[in-house]
Formats: C-alpha cells, sequence, structure tokens
C-alpha cells in the first residue's frame, strides 16, 4: 500500500509541473496574441487604401492592360504558405498545411511549387519533397515589413517572368480569440471586375503618368501588404491557437490531479484502517 | 494659406495626421508638390526627401521611399513603405550602409541579385544621409 501512495505522489508532482508549464506558455501566448493584434490593426489602413486605389484604377478603365492583370492558363503554381515556427499550437500548423494540399489537389497539373514561411512549412514541404522555392524566410517570428517587401519583389519577378501563371498566399484567419481558420487567397493575377463595354463610369481622377503605370508600380506594395497582413494575421492566429490549446492542457492537468488526490486519500485510508485494524487484532490476542 | 487635411500612412502605422498647406514628395516622374484644391490626383512613389508645410509655416523634411499619393476629394493621402522624419534618421547606419553597399559594388564577381540589392541599399542611404545633413544645416 505504501509503495502505491509514494508512486501516486510522484506522478502529482510531474502533473502539477506540467501545468506549470502549460500556464507558462498560455501567458506568453495571451500577451504575445495582443501585440500580434495591434501590428495588425497598425498595418490595416496602409493597405486597405492601397487595395481600394487599385481597385479603382483597374475597375474605372475596360482597355486598360497590365500584365498583372491578365488571366493565364495555369501551368504553375505558387502557394506561399505561412505556418508557424514551433508546434504544441494544436491543430494550426496541420491545419494549414492539409488545406494547401486539398487546394493543389485540384490543381490542373500536380507541378506546384511552395514558398514556405515557419520551420513548420518548411520541414514539411521538404519531407514531402515539393518544389521549394526559396527557404530564406523560414522563420516566421523574424521577418519584418522589409522581408515581406523582398518577398513580393521575388514574386512579381517570377511573375512576369512566365514562371509561375497563378500565385495564392495560405495564411491563418484570425477570427476570434477562440476560432482561427485556414484560408487560401488568391493574390495574382490581380482580379478585378471589369466594367462591361459601354458602362464602365469615366474616372475624373488624374493619374500622372498615366494610370496603367501607377497600376504596375504600386501592385509590388499591394503584394508586399499582402503578404504582411497574412503574416500579421497567422501570428496572431498561431498565438491564438497556443493560448487556447494550452488553457485546455492546464485545465486537464487540473482535473487529473483532482483525481490523482481522490485516489491518494483512498490509499492513505485503506492504509490507516489496515494499521488500526492490526492493532486491534494484536490487543485481542493479548487478552 | 489655404490648408488641407493630409494623412501619412505605412505599414507600422500613422505616420502623420492634421492639415497642412503643401506637401511635396519624389513620385515616379519627379519631384511635385501639392497645394490645398488641387483635382483628384494619384501616382506612385519614388524614393528621395518629402517635406510637409504646416499652417504656421514650419517644414518637415522626411526620408520617403515606395508607395503612392492621392488626392481624392481635397483629402491627400501618402502611402509610403517607408517614411522617416529628418530628426529621427539614423545617420550612422544610412553611412555603415552605404559604406556595405558601396564595398559589394566594387566587387568585380558580385552576380546580378547581389548587385540589384546593393544598389537599392546604396539609394536608400543616400536618400536618408541627404535629408538628415540638411536638417543639421537649418
Amino acid at each position: 500500500m505504501a509503495g502505491s501512495m509514494k508512486e501516486i505522489k510522484l506522478r502529482i508532482k510531474s502533473v502539477e509541473s506540467t501545468m506549470q508549464i502549460t500556464k507558462a506558455m498560455e501567458l506568453v501566448a495571451s500577451s504575445k496574441l495582443r501585440r500580434a493584434k495591434e501590428r495588425v490593426e497598425h498595418s490595416r489602413p496602409y493597405f486597405e487604401t492601397l487595395y481600394a486605389t487599385l481597385f479603382d484604377i483597374a475597375a474605372a478603365d475596360s482597355e486598360f492592360s497590365s500584365p498583372y492583370l491578365a488571366k493565364r492558363d495555369t501551368h504553375r503554381r505558387l502557394y506561399i504558405v505561412i505556418a508557424g515556427d514551433r508546434g504544441l499550437a494544436g491543430g494550426y500548423n496541420a491545419n494549414i498545411l492539409k488545406a494547401v494540399e486539398a487546394d493543389a489537389a485540384d490543381a490542373s497539373e500536380p507541378g506546384y511549387c511552395v514558398l514556405p514561411i515557419g520551420k513548420k512549412a518548411v520541414e514539411y514541404f521538404e519531407r514531402h519533397n515539393t518544389s521549394i522555392l526559396t527557404t530564406s524566410f523560414a522563420v516566421a517570428g523574424d521577418l519584418s515589413v522589409s522581408d515581406c517587401f523582398e518577398i513580393s519583389r521575388l514574386v512579381c519577378q517570377k511573375f512576369l517572368a512566365g514562371e509561375f501563371d497563378e500565385i495564392r498566399i495560405a495564411f491563418t484567419q484570425f477570427v476570434s480569440m477562440l476560432t482561427q481558420t485556414a484560408s487560401i487567397l488568391p493574390v495574382l493575377p490581380f482580379d478585378a471586375p471589369h466594367p462591361k463595354p459601354g458602362q464602365e463610369h469615366e474616372s475624373l481622377m488624374l493619374y500622372e503618368p498615366d494610370s496603367a503605370a501607377v497600376f504596375d508600380a504600386i501592385i509590388p506594395e499591394y503584394l508586399a501588404g499582402v503578404v504582411y497582413g497574412a503574416l500579421c494575421e497567422s501570428v496572431a492566429s498561431e498565438q491564438g491557437a497556443r493560448r487556447t490549446s494550452m488553457d485546455a492542457a492546464t485545465k486537464n492537468a487540473g482535473e487529473m490531479i483532482e483525481h490523482l488526490n481522490l485516489y491518494y486519500n483512498r490509499a492513505r485510508q485503506a492504509a490507516i484502517t489496515q494499521e488500526i485494524t492490526e492493532i486491534v487484532a494484536g490487543a485481542d490476542a493479548e487478552s | 494659406m489655404a490648408v488641407f487635411p493630409l494623412k501619412i500612412l505605412t505599414p507600422d502605422g500613422v505616420a502623420f495626421d492634421g492639415s497642412v498647406s503643401a506637401v511635396s514628395c519624389r513620385t515616379i516622374s519627379g519631384q511635385i508638390q501639392l497645394l490645398a484644391k488641387h483635382i483628384d490626383y494619384c501616382t506612385a512613389l519614388g524614393m528621395g526627401e518629402a517635406h510637409i508645410t504646416l499652417e504656421d509655416g514650419t517644414i518637415r523634411r522626411a526620408a520617403c521611399m515606395g508607395g503612392m499619393i492621392s488626392m481624392i476629394g481635397g483629402e491627400c493621402r501618402l502611402l509610403a513603405t517607408t517614411f522617416e522624419w529628418a530628426d529621427a534618421i539614423d545617420k550612422a547606419r544610412a553611412e555603415r550602409s552605404k559604406a556595405r553597399a558601396e564595398a559589394i559594388l566594387a566587387q568585380k564577381n558580385a552576380d546580378t541579385r547581389e548587385l540589384e540589392l546593393a544598389e537599392a541599399r546604396l539609394k536608400r542611404a543616400l536618400v536618408r544621409s541627404s535629408v538628415a545633413s540638411r536638417q543639421n544645416l537649418s
């Protein structure tokens, strides 16, 4: 009996220390989440205005042509996949990687290429022998705005050279503290509503030197913006997912400790009862 | 002088929000200056110095790179990839970055991509240091 009591005590101790770790991870994730959300909010007005401008230019003019607008037959698709650097974030990494696989499965041609961001994404695609464009942006946590511009420059260049016909970005949308959805967004060619001939409204905006030049100059900025925005959302989602899963782990540990305490008390009571029985039996034999 | 509202936005947040009497910046086709009551206007930005004239006539200078400027319905928006006020520029860093870029450009065997990056870096460094040094003179 005494042996089992000691075992239970040890087990309680180990669960308690695990609980301490999960609790700490949850707190860290909450504070990081707050910062990530602030970053999203700071950058949003900039990119929203960029998008609105592009949209206006493309919508106002039907004869307008830009290599970024032309839809081509998709032969080779590039996915920019944003995942996390570390595990222990519930289904965060698995969900986004599964979404990419599912989206790529219906591609007309199986050959697709990825630009992984985040160590988990790099590891996954390396294991599956997917062709990888570059692994120089492997650490999602270190990426800054200028890195996003670097990515955008690279991708635009490849797109214009005809190496890729379609660019999609896979990231995790931060819906709320509890819900994060893996989503895939087509970014290039730029999807703008083409007005029907005769229906276009005349734009009174003065574009200098002309609307096409402005459009082509802004597109890389816009793409960088999309990447940065997606990155911010993904980082926030990762922290959110980690916080939720660590919260669940802490609760589970609490429950486990409760159960173990019950067993421990039972074992202790049984030991005491046995001792008393032995003493009484001994006393009976004496008299 | 007549004033108009100006908002300067960067990916890191809002750099300026208020009314000014003039805004000047380098676009892809040269330096421009916008005043109040300009017609609706939109163009993309290059790399160069930007300055705004406040209501009381004070001029604030900044290094401004990439993005776009638009004037819609009398409201001006300047979206810049980087926008640094002259007094916030780290001059020593710009000089270091300039030296590093020059060293790469001096190499004969660097590949095109490296050269491009170094050129862009040199350009940024030059803009920054020129904006910062002009600030010190005034």
